[in-house]
């Protein structure tokens, strides 16, 4: 695709959404009239708010990259995704509207009373927080690098840099209908280039996506090499090469063996037609029929490590401190549940499409299995199957939605990040609010972007996975147990955060930085949640029931008020200032 | 899932190496300090009966009811002895240290005396019975803890040997420090009683003056146009239905901006095309908890100062905005404003008293959220006003109802 398209399309993104946040709505929002004022957000805006904060790199790039490379086990990653909010609504989304809390710190001091669980809340608030950022940042660097020719380093510092001004400028400040807007941009990014794709493949005479036999390259194909990749050669093959294989320079003809090569940055390849194609080191080669069988990926516990994620997906999704700010925008808990309801039809109706990338993308661009990078696969595709300005264009609507995709998630998080840094863990040390906001949010944008460019890049849908597993490890319990089960105590909370949360967290460092070792414990490394989770509910409850002596004094209070329908007159306890010196 | 590349090591000994030497940089700085600021035997020992005491404070501060239990066992390790009870003569008897299940029971009947005059007393064995020998409850020192002239406590130390005159001396000094600790939380809790009567005072403070020109604007429509004058009545019935509401001392912004917004109907009825108003509110932070009515008040000193000594049209601005983990609330008019000075007296609560409702909003404000979030009030001569309050979208204890 044109180079020049693709900085245009990522330019007017990032101008659009700083200015949308910045002016947009203080001329839409002014009035004189009252009515208009004080209209609380509907469930289906709130709902499509929380879509497009939601709607990452992982589920606009990610999803569709690692079916690509590894089939239908992929798919787990769009349904728990989706699914994730069915735990929301059924246990989670109304009692903690109710209970009024704005983010997870504050739930853990509404129900526990304690300032303890408070801090550790916040502590794994930033953690998740800055894990999720960290593949945002990593997914940016590619994007850029796909369809502009950037330097690796340009994306992450371009949405950082973005980010950073509209958050400080207070323009994206969660403003609910920018981030609405956002869900639907994305929609309609993949949304659209999927017609003609599909149309593409009807008018090829709908090949076959996956030929049960080891992936070839059905013509001769030209790869470009735009990042040093080593391939494994499954069959020798004689390519025309230009460029460095192996430390040494080649224009021409060039016998490939068995085996590993190196091949740097820069460098052309073609290969003829049926040759089959060579996989980067990192990805393991499939045949089509294992990749379109469901537990043949996945290391070497498949079944271990599908469940391990589902479970992740599922319960940590009420974990992500961006998306529960969302919820106190709800009136009450009943619009916290339509919300909830509405989220669900909202993704379910988005995550049909990454499938469909992925599936394509097999068949279209299989070079990407060389070069490794599969999650470039949604960029590529349309360009790839439809021709001139309707194939610019298309490609120039993928790149900016990802690009939005990166801004509105990270934005989102960003703010979240910075509110509990400034609040539970910089106050104190910076007086000023605004001057500690600030601080907070270059914080909580430094690190991940430390790690994205020093750490090696993993799958964009892996790491964000491995979020979702520290998520679900530790507010996952807190949550359910602090709504459903009286007896949580304080001591307990903080235990099971610290056991749950910790251990996960380490498990996902070592996951990260290293790569995980092989065997069972590699297996337990790179897919936590499915015993840390229950960890993180055992040290709770036996923690909390060894220490009932430090149950909330308001307890009663507090589940009276997170279970009942505001809508029902009963006394609540009001507030009363000599409570501070009652209990 | 990870795919990734096995161990790439130049990554994880650079991250290893910064965190050993975070470690090894904090931990240093620890040892330094720690030798450098603690001085000799004396001044360590004041500094861990200063510790102590800082300790027993706070717990002290919550009152006796509250606090008793935990304070006690600060306070024993200041006077160094092997059992110390606190009571309030009724309900309240803390026993801290040993032999606390035989005599707890007894604690009232050693501390007659102190609670009756507030007397420093030494009992001895006969009076603090005890059949096991190695029971070191043997001797006891009891005083009066008094607030304000008023004994409403007794301070026991227990001894197993006859107490000096210097352990006297000693639990006289604590008991000293426990009554002035427990004088501030009396304190305490008169400021608050005190907030909560101003906050029920000002309901029933819809200003006079309001009500009479209300009635007076809605007259003058009854024969002109009926159909009006009944809707504005019905206006204000609601408008004093809200506001004489006996239940609950926070509402939603939504809730105050629909108060506010009859107010103003009322008032429009009253000035016509003089008064116009422009409202920017995030629909985000509708959901925010306020204290009730402390928004009105402002829009009605806007209403009038924004209107004053001038025949011009007036207008108002009413922003609410989000901000994180706070909403930012400000009222703006562009009227005569006023002297900084007299800004600053008006906060302060003595300033004149047709403007007290500023100050009250302001007194209630700080007493929930804390000092940190007063009303700021811009303003000088000539260049209209603006109020403006940051409400912080969660406190503990705060619900709307």
């Amino acid at each position: 695709m044109n180079t020049s398209t693709g900085i245009v399309a990522v330019v007017v993104t990032a101008a659009v959404t700083v200015l949308i946040g910045a002016y947009g709505l203080r001329a839409a929002r002014t009035t004189s009239d009252f009515y208009v004022a004080s209209r609380t957000v509907t469930p289906w805006w709130n709902a499509s708010a929380i879509g497009g904060e939601y709607l990452s790199a992982a589920s606009f790039l990610g999803v569709a990259g690692l079916v690509l490379a590894y089939g239908t086990d992929m798919l787990w990653f769009p349904v728990g995704y989706t699914a994730g909010y069915l735990m929301l609504l059924v246990l989670v989304a109304a009692p903690l509207r109710r209970s009024g809390a704005y983010t997870l710190p504050d739930f853990a001091e509404a129900r526990l009373e304690s300032m303890a669980a408070r801090r550790a809340a916040s502590i794994l608030v930033v953690t998740i927080g800055w894990l999720y950022l960290l593949p945002q940042f990593q997914a940016a660097g590619l994007t850029l690098r796909t369809v502009t020719g950037a330097p690796q380093w340009a994306g992450p510092a371009v949405v950082a840099a973005v980010v950073l001004v509209s958050v400080l400028g207070g323009g994206m400040r969660s403003i609910t209908f920018v981030q609405a807007f956002q869900y639907w941009l994305k929609l309609t990014a993949l949304a659209l280039p999927v017609v003609f794709v599909l149309l593409a493949w009807q008018s090829d005479g709908r090949p076959e996506v996956a030929p049960p036999e080891e992936p070839v390259f059905a013509e001769a194909t030209t790869v470009e090499v735009t990042i040093d990749v080593t391939v494994d050669v499954p069959m020798g093959v004689v390519v025309e090469a230009d460029g460095v294989v192996d430390d040494a320079a080649v224009s021409g003809e060039l016998p490939l063996d068995r085996g590993d090569h190196d091949v740097e940055a820069g460098t052309v390849l073609e290969f003829p037609a049926g040759a089959r194609i060579p996989h980067a080191s990192n990805l393991e080669p499939m045949t089509g029929q294992a990749w379109a069988l469901p537990l043949t990926a996945g290391g070497d516990h498949p079944l271990y490590a599908t469940y391990s994620l589902i479970i992740a997906l599922f319960f940590g999704t009420m974990g992500l401190p961006h998306v529960l700010v969302r919820f106190y925008t709800n009136p009450d808990g009943r619009a916290a549940r339509r919300t909830t309801l509405a989220v669900l039809g909202l993704l379910g109706l988005f995550y049909v499409l990454p499938g469909v990338y992925g599936a394509l993308g097999r068949l279209y661009t299989p070079e990407l299995l060389l070069t490794g990078r599969t999650d470039a696969v949604v960029l590529v595709l349309p360009g790839r199957l439809v021709d001139g300005v309707l194939g610019e264009t298309l490609s120039a609507l993928v790149t900016a939605g990802a690009f939005a995709a990166f801004l509105s998630t990270s934005s989102g998080l960003t703010v979240s990040v910075a509110g509990v840094l400034s609040q539970d863990l910089l106050r104190g040390r910076v007086r000023n609010p605004v001057a500690g906001f600030r601080l907070g949010a270059a914080l909580a944008l430094l690190v991940p972007i430390g790690l994205a460019l020093s750490s090696p890049f993993l799958g964009i849908a892996d790491v964000v996975g491995l979020a979702f597993a520290v998520a679900a490890s530790s507010f996952c319990p807190l949550l359910l147990l602090g709504i459903w089960w009286r007896r949580l105590t304080w001591p307990g909370a903080v235990a099971g955060l610290l056991a749950g949360g910790g251990t996960s967290t380490v498990a996902v460092a070592f996951t990260i930085l290293g790569g995980p070792p092989d065997g069972w414990v590699g297996a337990l490394l790179a897919q936590p949640a499915a015993w840390t989770m229950p960890l993180a509910f055992v040290v709770m409850i036996v923690v909390s029931l060894g220490t009932q002596q430090h149950t909330a004094p308001g307890v009663n209070r507090t589940m009276v008020r997170l279970h009942t329908p505001e809508n029902l007159d009963l006394n609540r306890g009001d507030w009363d200032p000599e409570d501070r010196w009652r209990t | 899932m990870a795919y990734g590349p096995s161990m790439s090591s130049p990554v994880v000994v650079f991250v290893a190496a910064v965190i050993v030497v975070a470690l090894a940089a904090v931990l240093l700085t620890r040892l330094v300090r720690s030798r450098l600021v603690l001085g000799s035997t004396e001044d360590q020992t004041t500094y861990r009966i200063l510790h102590t005491t800082s300790l027993a404070s706070p717990e002290l501060r919550a009152g006796l009811v509250a606090g008793a239990d935990k304070a006690a066992r600060h306070l024993r390790e200041l006077l160094a002895t092997p059992a110390l009870a606190l009571t309030d003569g009724e309900s309240v008897v803390t026993w801290d240290g040993a032999g606390g299940s035989v005599h707890v029971h007894d604690v009232r009947r050693h501390a007659a005396r102190a609670l009756s005059g507030g007397y420093t007393d030494v009992l001895g064995p006969d009076a603090v019975e005890c059949d096991r020998l190695d029971c070191p409850v043997r001797h006891a020192v009891t005083t009066g803890l008094t607030t304000e002239d008023r004994v409403v406590g007794a301070l026991i130390a227990y001894t197993s040997t006859r107490p000096s005159a210097g352990l006297v001396r000693a639990v006289e000094e604590v008991a000293r420090f426990v009554s002035g600790q427990l004088e501030l939380a009396e304190f305490d809790r008169e400021r608050a009683k005190l907030a909560e009567a101003e906050i029920r005072a000002l309901r029933a403070q819809i200003s006079p003056h309001f009500i009479y020109n209300a009635l007076g604007a809605i007259a003058s429509y009854v024969r002109t146009d009926p159909e009006h004058a009944r809707e504005l009545l019905l206006e204000f019935a609601d408008f004093t239905r809200y506001s004489f509401r006996r239940h609950g001392d926070f509402t939603t912004l939504a809730e105050e901006l629909r108060s506010i917004e009859r107010y103003l109907m009322l008032e429009k009825a009253r000035f016509g095309d003089r008064l116009s108003v422009t409202l920017r509110v995030a629909p985000e932070v509708l959901p925010v908890a306020v204290p009730f009515l402390c928004l009105q008040p402002l829009v009605e000193n806007a209403v009038r100062h924004g209107l004053e000594g001038r025949t011009s049209p007036g207008h108002i601005t009413i922003l609410a905005e989000d901000a994180g983990n706070e909403a930012l609330i400000s009222i703006d008019d562009d009227g005569v404003g006023m002297d900084p000075d007299l800004a600053r007296t008006l906060l302060a609560g003595d300033g004149a008293t047709d403007r007290v409702g500023i100050a009250n909003v302001d007194e209630r404000l700080r007493a929930v959220f804390g000092d940190d979030y007063g009303l700021v009030i811009e303003t000088a001569t000539g260049a209209g006003t603006k109020v403006s309050m940051r409400v912080p979208k969660y406190r503990p204890g705060v619900h709307a109802t």
